[in-house]
C-alpha cells in the first residue's frame, strides 16, 4: 500500500454530451511530491482535479488515489476521505461561525485530526480566531479553507487556486505553510493561476491544455527551459542591442574586452516560466 | 456498529452547529419561532366566531398553525435553506470529509424537532394567555400530540431535503417552495374550516400529510364530540399515522438516492 504512488491516472476521459473536456491523460504523482497543474481557464484542470476528489465521475480510464478508485460509495469512500483533504475554489460557507468553531467542528469528522489551536497558528488566524466568517478579507477566508483542508492531517491535499486574492505578503507566508506540510510528508496537489507559486513549490508541473497533458517536467527544465538561449542585451553608440546565445558567459566575456571593461546596461535574461508556459499554451492557439 | 455510534455523534454534533448558525440569523428566528404566534394573534382578532359549541375559530386555528408550523419549519425551510447550502459551498465542503449523509439528515432532523417545540410551546402559551386556548387534560391526548410532533416533524424534514433537490438555486428556492406550502394550508384547512372547502379541494388535500397533520392536532384541541363534523365523522387517527409514515418512507428513499451535494 505505501509502496503505491500518491496518485496513479491511466486513459483518463471526461465527456460532458459531445464536449470532450479531458481527454486521455496520464499521470504519476509520488508520494511526499508536491505537483501543480498549470493551464488556462477551460483546459480541464477543474475536472480531473474534482475526479480525484471523488466530485465527478471519469468517463473512462483508472484512477487510483491512495491506491482507491475516488468513485467507490460507501463506508470505504469515508475511511479514503480520512486521508485527503480538499480546499476547494471560492467558498462563502458557515458565514454565521467564527473560525474556531468551523476548525474544531470539522476535526470531529476525522479519526486523527491535527490540534485545532496549532492549526490555527499555522496558518496565521490567531488574531481572528474568534471572527465570523462573513468578517473575514479574502485571503483570510482562503485561509480558513486551508485549516479545514489539513485539519485531518491529510496523507494527500489538494489545493485548487489557493491563493488567487492574496495579497504578496499573504501568499509568501501561504507558502512557508505549504513547505512545512511538505516536510511533514503530505502530498501535494496544486491548480494554480500563478507561475511564480508553481516555480516556488512544485517538485513538478503538468501542463494542461484542451484536456490534454502537453509536458510534464521539472520548473527547471519545463519547455527545454534549461537549454534555452539567454537573451543578452547591453547599449551601444546609444542603441539597445541584443542576441540570443547558448553561452551568455562567452558573449559577456567579449563584450568586456571591447569595451573595455564596463558593458552598459548590460542584463542577461533567461526565458521565466511564464515566459515558457505563454509560448506552450499558444502553440495550440 | 462503531460507524453508527460515530455516525449518531456527528448527527447530534451537526444538530448543535445548525443550530448555532440559525439562531445567529435573527430574522430567520424570528420568523420561524414567531411567525404562526403573529398568525394566530390576526386570526384570532378578526375571526370571533365559534364554529361549533364550545369551539372558537381560535382553537380551530391553533391546531392548524401547530400543524403549518411543522410543513413551515421542516419542509419549507429546509427546501430554501439546503439549494442555499449548496450555492454556498457547505454540502460541497462536507461531502470531502469523512461525514456521512445520514449524519447529516439527523442534525436537520434535530434542528427541526428543537424548533418545532420552542414555536409550539410559543403558541400554546400565547394563545392560552390572550385567546383562552384550552389545553387538552387528559395524558392520551397529549400522547396523541407528542408523537404528531414528533413523527410529523421527522416527516417534514424528510420531505423538505427531498425536495431541495428541486429548486435549481438558492435565491429561487423561495418563489418555488412558499406557493406550495401556502396553497397546501388553504386546502388543509388551516385558514378555514376544512368541511367548508369544497370537496375536490378535500380530495385532493387528503393525498399530502398537512391535512392529516391538521386533523391529528385537531383530534388534540378539539373536543371529543367535534369528531362527528369531520369528513370521515371520525379523527381516523391510525390512518393519519399511516399516511405520514408513508409519506415518511417514501421521501427517506428519494432523499438517500436523489439527494445532491452540488449543483450541475
Amino acid at each position: 500500500m505505501s509502496v503505491t504512488a500518491a496518485i496513479e491516472v491511466s486513459g483518463l476521459s471526461k465527456k460532458y454530451g459531445a464536449k470532450t473536456a479531458v481527454d486521455g491523460i496520464d499521470l504519476t504523482v509520488e508520494r511526499g511530491e508536491i505537483f501543480a497543474i498549470l493551464g488556462p481557464n477551460g483546459a480541464g484542470k477543474t475536472t480531473i482535479v474534482e475526479i480525484l476528489e471523488g466530485y465527478r465521475k471519469a468517463s473512462s480510464g483508472d484512477v487510483r488515489v491512495l491506491g482507491f478508485d475516488p468513485a467507490t460509495k460507501g463506508n470505504a469512500a469515508q475511511r479514503w476521505r480520512n486521508q485527503i483533504g480538499i480546499v476547494l475554489q471560492s467558498t462563502s460557507d458557515a458565514a454565521d461561525l467564527s473560525v474556531f468553531e468551523t476548525i474544531s467542528h470539522y476535526a470531529n469528522y476525522y479519526e486523527n485530526p491535527r490540534d485545532v489551536e496549532q492549526v490555527i497558528d499555522e496558518v496565521g488566524l490567531r488574531e481572528k480566531i474568534n471572527a465570523k466568517a462573513r468578517e473575514l478579507s479574502g485571503g483570510q477566508r482562503r485561509r480558513l479553507d486551508v485549516a479545514l483542508g489539513i485539519i485531518g492531517s491529510p496523507e494527500l491535499l489538494f489545493l485548487d487556486e489557493p491563493t488567487t486574492g492574496f495579497d504578496p505578503e499573504a501568499r509568501r507566508s501561504f507558502w512557508e505553510l505549504i513547505r512545512v506540510l511538505k516536510a511533514e510528508g503530505t502530498t501535494i496537489l496544486l491548480t494554480t493561476h500563478y507561475l511564480d507559486e508553481a516555480q516556488a513549490l512544485a517538485d513538478r508541473v503538468g501542463v494542461i491544455n484542451n484536456g490534454k497533458i502537453l509536458e510534464i517536467a521539472t520548473p527547471q527544465t519545463l519547455g527545454g527551459r534549461n537549454h534555452a538561449p539567454a537573451k543578452v542585451s547591453w547599449l551601444e553608440n546609444g542603441v539597445t542591442n541584443q542576441i540570443h546565445t547558448q553561452d551568455p558567459t562567452a558573449e559577456i566575456l567579449i563584450l568586456s574586452q571591447r569595451f573595455n571593461g564596463q558593458i552598459p546596461e548590460l542584463e542577461v535574461l533567461r526565458p521565466n516560466l511564464e515566459e515558457i508556459y505563454l509560448k506552450m499554451i499558444g502553440e495550440l492557439r | 456498529m462503531n460507524s453508527l455510534v460515530a455516525t449518531i455523534r456527528i448527527g447530534l454534533l451537526r444538530s448543535g452547529i445548525e443550530l448555532k448558525q440559525f439562531l445567529r440569523q435573527r430574522e430567520s428566528v424570528v420568523f420561524t419561532l414567531f411567525f404562526p404566534v403573529i398568525l394566530l394573534f390576526i386570526f384570532g382578532t378578526v375571526f370571533k366566531d365559534t364554529i361549533a359549541p364550545g369551539v372558537t375559530f381560535s382553537q380551530y386555528f391553533v391546531a392548524g398553525m401547530i400543524a403549518s408550523g411543522l410543513v413551515n419549519t421542516g419542509f419549507q425551510q429546509l427546501a430554501i435553506t439546503i439549494p442555499m447550502e449548496r450555492d454556498d459551498g457547505t454540502l460541497k465542503r462536507l461531502r470531502g470529509t469523512p461525514m456521512s449523509v445520514s449524519s447529516y439528515f439527523i442534525g436537520k432532523a434535530l434542528l427541526v424537532t428543537f424548533l418545532m417545540i420552542i414555536q409550539t410551546a410559543l403558541l400554546l402559551f400565547f394563545g392560552s394567555v390572550v385567546f383562552d386556548l384550552n389545553l387538552p387534560t387528559q395524558a392520551n391526548l397529549w400522547w396523541n400530540f407528542t408523537w404528531l410532533v414528533l413523527l410529523g416533524s421527522a416527516c417534514s424534514t424528510i420531505l423538505g431535503i427531498a425536495f431541495s433537490i428541486v429548486p435549481k438555486s438558492g435565491r429561487g428556492a423561495s418563489a418555488v417552495v412558499s406557493p406550495i406550502v401556502i396553497i397546501l394550508q388553504f386546502f388543509s384547512g388551516v385558514f378555514f374550516v376544512f368541511t367548508s372547502l369544497p370537496s375536490w379541494m378535500q380530495q385532493f388535500a387528503a393525498l399530502f400529510p398537512l391535512k392529516w397533520l391538521t386533523q391529528g392536532m385537531r383530534s388534540v384541541f378539539l373536543p371529543d364530540e367535534f369528531a362527528t363534523q369531520e369528513v370521515a365523522g371520525s379523527w381516523e387517527i391510525g390512518k393519519t399515522a399511516l399516511v405520514l409514515i408513508i409519506w415518511l418512507l417514501l421521501g427517506l428513499i428519494f432523499a438517500i438516492k436523489k439527494f445532491k451535494w452540488s449543483r450541475e
